[in-house]
């Protein structure tokens, strides 16, 4: 396994020998170095240390694993592959994300999953094992977002204002979701079984991934959450 | 009927002892406006559909056909214009926001038409570009300040990424989706023609259209449809764009209905789902947080394209502009409050934003006062109507500018004003496949690059007329320009005298 030592390099020069690196490889002394891997494919890489804002932005079929926490924009749009963070990350991740996978181990910053779309079988897919901040689904046109709610602390699993302007996609977030407002045009009820096998899958994954068990993360219900309508602003205007 | 009607805008006049009944009318117009009595044998008109783009008058084979505005008018008044009682009386039936389609309308100054331009007599000789050579190529991107050699004394002749261009106009932004297949195409084809480019707008890059990535602009907007590596890769620049000088701090909608096929595949969203573009972009709140874009871009492209940031000319554009030549931009794209939309606010296109020309020697003249200049390029658009404009533009600092409405005309847009509807008879704003191969690419891009021509000979004389052989040579040379009609302060912000002094 090919080793690139980050502790004394900029993003640029990161970035350059990621590049040129085997398809496997390892960042060592990743310290808050933005824009890693940038629109690459065909690569596996673990960074150890912080990486910086940016992570994986245009990622393109590769597969990064962060051990540690990551920071803001993780995964902005994105298109293949998948990002899997052992800790926590910053806001704005998966920015229009429009395919791929984002695990996180920890929990979101504000505005997690903004804008995420899809495309027939194309569809992005992201996990917060902790909470969300607010704005969590904000426009969302496609994909699934799901937050676990695991290690909340007595939080709440969602900030203010999540699946504001949602107009596809599905949401779920597990627990019964009393105590969080959701705006008029979604529906929020209580997953029924069909609607848990279609997350069955990813869940999974995430359950091999961070070593939890499928009974746990079952325990509790799970909420999901679904736009009314695909055309939230059709009757807004007049032609002139 | 009754209390919600509106008397309709045009009246469709035919001469009968002209028409024929031959149905063209009836089959070119999409409104459905024209149809035949089959009993009677004559054609009837319903002039309530009707929006004035002229395809039937266009096609009709006799001539018969004429469109007037309507004389059934409202009883006048200065303060209450008919427009504005109409505007009331259909918020009051639908309760809906006003939607307009193409530049802002309103009787507002044009300052292009109070610029005169100069040119030799007797001393520093005119040149006939017709015998002479005369260099309209421009070359847009970040300029280096110094001259740096290596430790031999060997120049370093390595630029920041450069775009080429043969004259100094480029097409710009226009979604797959808001305009067709087949107009793309042409914008396409002109380009790669004419050695310059066109631009993607934000729906993404159709597949068959990646050959022209030379010639081609790829945009970055707040919805990010259609962005992925491939497609920044494609193009020979990417664009990002923060605002639209016809709808200035608000994002778009494009309606579900026209999300259909290759669109929706396109801008890898759901078919019959809005294509939202929020107003801002989500994870930019500051110039630092633009920088973070610029280099991300720039990062998943290995330095190698050029990033245009595009926004709406506004009241502090100039410390924006700032701002952005900061940011690590290449170029800044300005455009005026007189910039074309597929569909705007009616409000916010006609009373948001302000002239190009104002913003553009505001911005020109902070840049250079800052010592920044030759960071980016300056590229302005919104409503640039011909070549004078172009070149009044470029004496007043800008590199290029971005032409659209004016290359739809090329194309066969008559200015009606609906884009909104889908119903385009022209091909050009419409989805509908049976409207959309009225536009034969081919043709589209021959007029373009007619169009195109005439331009840059105009642009050729004028540059002779003034003694000038190489349009950089123009660029920011405001002595070529008085002002006509202008106030003092309208003068200090273009940086230009009065015409006689």
């Amino acid at each position: 396994m090919q080793i690139i030592d980050a502790a004394d390099l900029d993003y640029r020069a990161v970035n350059e020998a990621l590049r040129e690196a085997e398809s496997d490889f390892i960042i060592e002394g990743c310290c808050g170095q933005r824009f890693i891997a940038a629109g690459i494919s065909g690569k596996n890489l673990t960074i150890n240390g912080i990486p910086g804002n940016a992570l994986g932005a245009y990622l393109n079929n590769a597969n990064i694993t962060v051990n540690a926490n990551a920071q803001d924009a993780v995964g902005d749009t994105m298109n293949e592959g998948k990002i899997l963070i052992h800790g926590n990350i910053g806001d704005a991740a998966g920015y229009a994300m429009r395919g791929g996978k984002i695990y996180v181990q920890g929990s979101a910053g504000y505005r997690a999953g903004i804008h995420m779309k899809a495309y027939k079988e194309k569809i992005p897919v992201m996990i917060i094992g902790g909470c969300a901040g607010s704005f969590l689904g904000e426009y969302q046109a496609g994909g699934v977002i799901i937050v676990l709610g695991l290690h909340k602390d007595g939080r709440r699993i969602v900030g203010n204002f999540p699946c504001t302007g949602m107009h596809g996609g599905k949401m779920f977030l597990r627990g019964s979701c009393e105590d969080i407002h959701f705006p008029k045009q979604v529906t929020a009820k209580c997953a029924a079984a069909d609607e848990l096998e279609e997350i069955r899958e990813y869940l999974s994954e995430y359950c091999l991934d961070f070593g939890y068990s499928m009974d746990e993360l079952l325990s509790e219900p799970f909420t999901i959450i679904t736009p009314d309508s695909k055309n939230p602003y059709k009757q807004m205007y007049v032609a002139n | 009927m009754g209390i919600e009607f509106i008397y309709p805008e045009f009246e469709v006049i035919r001469n009968k002892s002209r028409c024929i009944s031959c149905r063209v009318c009836e089959r070119q117009c999409a409104n459905e406006v024209h149809s035949c009595d089959e009993k009677l044998k004559i054609m009837k008109c319903d002039d309530s559909k009707c929006v004035n783009c002229q395809r039937c008058v266009s096609f009709c084979p006799t001539k018969a056909l004429k469109i007037v505005k309507s004389d059934c008018t409202l009883r006048e008044n200065a303060n209450w214009p008919a427009q504005t009682v109409k505007e009331i009386y259909k918020q009051a039936n639908s309760g809906g926001v006003l939607l307009s389609s193409m530049g802002n309308p309103k009787p507002l100054p044009v300052y292009w038409d109070k610029i005169l331009i100069n040119a030799s007599q007797v001393t520093n000789p005119s040149i006939d570009p017709l015998r002479e050579p005369m260099e309209t190529r421009v070359f847009l991107g970040k300029k280096p300040s110094k001259v740096q050699r290596s430790k031999e004394g060997k120049l370093n002749c390595t630029l920041p990424p450069q775009l080429e261009l043969s004259m100094p106009v480029m097409f710009s932004a226009m979604s797959y989706g808001s305009i067709s297949y087949n107009a793309h195409k042409s914008l396409a084809l002109a380009a790669a023609e004419l050695g310059i480019l066109y631009n993607t707008g934000e729906g993404g890059l159709h597949e068959d259209f990646y050959c022209y990535g030379e010639n081609t602009v790829v945009q970055v907007a707040s919805g990010r449809f259609g962005v992925h590596a491939d497609y920044l890769q494609a193009g020979a620049a990417i664009e990002i764009k923060i605002g639209q000088g016809a709808k200035p701090g608000i994002g778009g909608h494009l309606p579900g209905e026209k999300i259909v096929g290759d669109i929706s595949r396109t801008r890898m969203i759901p078919e019959g789902s809005d294509a939202i573009s929020p107003a801002p972009h989500h994870d930019i709140y500051s110039i630092e947080d633009l920088r973070q874009l610029v280099f991300s871009l720039k990062e998943a492209t290995e330095y190698k394209k050029p990033v245009i940031v595009k926004v709406a000319a506004v009241h502090n554009i100039a410390a924006i502009a700032s701002g952005i030549a900061r940011s690590g931009a290449d170029i800044i794209a300005i455009d005026g409050f007189r910039g074309g939309t597929g569909a705007a606010p009616t409000r916010i296109r006609d009373h948001v934003g302000i002239p190009i020309e104002l913003a553009l020697a505001a911005v020109d003249q902070r840049l250079r006062d800052e010592g920044i200049r030759s960071n980016v390029s300056l590229v302005v658009g919104g409503s640039i109507r011909s070549a004078a404009d172009v070149i009044k533009a470029i004496a007043l600092g800008a590199d290029a500018c971005y032409v659209a409405t004016a290359a739809l005309l090329a194309l066969g847009c008559h200015l009606c004003r609906t884009c909104q509807s889908g119903k385009c008879n022209w091909g050009i704003a419409t989805q509908r496949p049976e409207l959309v191969k009225r536009l034969n690419p081919a043709m589209g891009s021959e007029r373009l690059i007619h169009l195109m021509t005439a331009w840059k000979h105009e642009i050729k004389e004028f540059m002779g007329g003034m003694g000038i052989n190489s349009i950089e040579a123009l660029r920011g040379n405001r002595l070529m320009l008085r002002g006509i009609g202008l106030t003092e302060k309208e003068l200090e912000i273009l940086g230009i005298s009065h015409a006689g002094e």
